[in-house]
């Protein structure tokens, strides 16, 4: 089975085709992030406006790249929320047209869902059942997996998502936007014990999360002790220290409640350099293992789009002609594979 | 020559198929709903016509102006439905679409077409019939408040249609007290049908284009969006 999938939930145009044989055959991600940068964050009828040029000629160009016919396509799988609704209007009409031209299946894909299971592009896939920490710029989870559909949110953020916060903080220190991969950089030219940021909610049993406090406490540093270079390098390395450790902490914790020794991290934040051997030495000190996305599959992307559509058009499921789009969506809401 | 319109660009979800010399349309009025509806509707004509869509020559799409996402609706299912199945497509003004309804309903010779544009806007345009029956711009597509409308360019009988109309009617009575203005009270928002009596002469012309150049036109294109300090 072949398919093609389309995502357009934010500021990034990816087009994918997943094939049972060959694998991955062509993915394409055209990010938006110049045309919103002036704004300091993406203005959501620019997004649409973007989405709706180039999403067709990035079909046809994934097409050709995978060297295949429009007619060996079996299904379309698009992303159908959480997300921004006229962005995902724009790829959920166009896609869900498409399948209903060809005469082939549709699916509504859950962008939460695709991230999750973007690891499982990856040589060394993870097996079921496993912990999920979805960290990315609309969402901080802890997911018990026990198969594709079959979820339970272990936790969850109460205010800010961890991507959300590296953005606003990177904004308060003046960076470009998307300012979350810019203060990382900056991070590892800081003293991440400078400044006693909070560990929010770690002196406190559970798993949830919350990060907007951090802000706050950045900017009352930039208050105090202004902008210079090396007051912004550590307030960056001190700032990820702070989620990074609480990140790490409550993967420990849900991974000892839950007796699961493998752990899955997706979404932006798991391409995060500092996280990833932090939670190495923790999977280590567990005697566990922990999966991530290709680096280039850690934010948004056609690929785990396609491949999710797959595994649920494979299985049957499919969906009928109307093109719903839902852009608040739990992801404990969808049926089980 | 067998063609395909829709259009979701406002309140109406429009569907028309016009092939050896029949037309069928279907017209709903569902806000929200469209992007449910478009599918389906098309589906539906589809099959009453016992037509593949690969049988069709082009497809017709209104092009705005009306809601954003209304209107991108429509250029998304063009470009999807257009592309899977290798047809040129073909773009028509809202506007003028109801315009074209005023010929067909009204035998009007000239129209002012306005849709509400929400935020104390209309979408307005004026039009006249050209000799070969189809309405013509006289002017370009505007987004105003109506106490702000230009002079008016058109004396005589003028037929006024659109949803703009309804909401703004005594402004634009006293803005055209000058004309005979009748306001259409069956023309309210486009329909898929005039945009297929407006596409066939575009047809004959070869100006259907492929699939990807199937454009939304908002007309509302100033960015009113803050930017960041001294971009
Ligand atoms: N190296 C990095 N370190 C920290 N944060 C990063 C890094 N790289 C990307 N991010 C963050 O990841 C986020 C983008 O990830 P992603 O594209 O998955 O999020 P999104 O699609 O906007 O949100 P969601 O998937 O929740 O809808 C941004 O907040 C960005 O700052
Ligand atoms: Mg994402």
């Amino acid at each position: 089975m072949r398919v093609l999938g389309i995502e357009t939930s934010c500021d990034e145009t990816g087009i994918a085709i997943f094939d049972t044989e060959k694998g991955l055959m062509s993915h394409i991600v055209y990010s938006q992030i110049p045309i919103h940068a002036d704004y300091g964050g993406v203005v959501p009828e620019l997004a649409s406006r973007d989405h709706i040029r180039k999403t067709l000629p990035l079909v046809k160009q994934a097409l050709a790249e995978a060297g295949c016919g429009a007619s060996s396509i079996d299904g379309v799988a698009y992303t159908a929320g959480p997300g921004l609704a006229g962005a995902l209007l724009v790829g959920a009409a166009i896609g869900r047209s498409l399948a209903f031209a060809w005469g082939k299946p549709a699916l509504a894909v859950h962008h939460m869902e695709g991230h999750l299971l973007a690891p499982m592009l990856e040589a060394n896939a993870p097996q079921f059942p496993f912990l999920a920490l979805l960290v990315s710029g609309g969402h901080t989870q802890l997911v018990r997996v026990d198969g594709i559909g079959r979820y339970q949110l272990l936790g969850e953020s109460i205010d800010d998502a961890a991507g959300e916060a590296f953005d606003k903080t990177a904004k308060l220190m003046g960076l470009d936007y998307p300012g979350g991969p810019l203060l990382a950089k900056l991070a590892t030219l800081g003293d991440a014990k400078k400044y006693p940021f909070p560990r929010p909610m770690t002196d406190r049993p559970g798993l949830d999360f919350s990060f907007s406090g951090l802000k706050t406490a950045a900017a009352n540093v930039i208050a105090a002790e202004g902008k210079t270079p090396q007051v912004q390098a550590d307030i960056a390395a001190s700032f990820q220290q702070a989620v990074v450790d609480t990140l790490v902490l409550k993967c420990r914790r849900a991974l000892k409640e839950t007796g699961l020794k493998r752990l899955v991290v997706a979404g932006g934040v798991s391409a995060n350099q500092s996280l990833r051997l932090q939670l190495a030495d923790l999977m280590q000190s567990m005697k566990g293992e922990v999966f991530y996305p290709g680096k280039e599959f850690c934010t948004d992307n056609g690929a785990m789009i396609a491949y999710a559509g797959w595994q649920r058009l494979r299985a049957g499921q499919a969906q009928d002609l109307s093109i719903g789009v839902t852009p608040r969506w739990p992801m404990q809401q969808l049926p089980p594979v | 020559m067998k063609l395909l319109a829709l259009d979701t660009s406002t309140e109406a979800c429009s569907v028309a198929l016009q092939y050896d010399g029949q037309k069928l349309t279907l017209d709903e009025v569902c806000p929200q709903q469209h992007s449910k509806r478009i599918l389906p509707m098309v589906q539906q004509l589809l099959a009453e016509s016992g037509l593949g869509l690969n049988q069709l020559d082009g497809i017709v799409f209104g092009r705005g102006p009306g809601s954003f996402t209304g209107v991108r609706i429509g250029v998304g299912v063009t470009q999807g439905l257009a592309f899977g199945a290798d047809l040129p497509v073909f773009g028509v003004s809202t506007l003028q679409a109801m315009a074209q309804a005023a010929v067909r309903l009204h035998q009007a010779k000239q129209v002012i077409a306005a849709i509400d544009a929400r935020m104390a806007e209309v979408y307005l345009a004026l039009y006249q019939q050209s000799a070969d029956g189809l309405m013509q711009p006289v002017c370009e597509e505007l987004a105003r408040k109506p106490a702000e409308l230009p002079p008016l360019t058109l004396a005589g009988e003028i037929c006024a249609v659109g949803t703009g109309l309804v909401t703004y009617r005594d402004v634009f009575l006293q803005w055209a007290s000058d004309t005979q203005l009748k306001i259409s009270d069956q023309v309210l928002l486009p329909s898929a049908q005039d945009m297929l009596t407006l596409a066939v002469p575009a047809w004959q012309q070869q100006l259907f284009v492929a699939a990807e150049l199937a454009e939304p036109v908002y007309v509302r294109d100033e960015v009113t969006w803050q930017k960041l300090p001294g971009r």
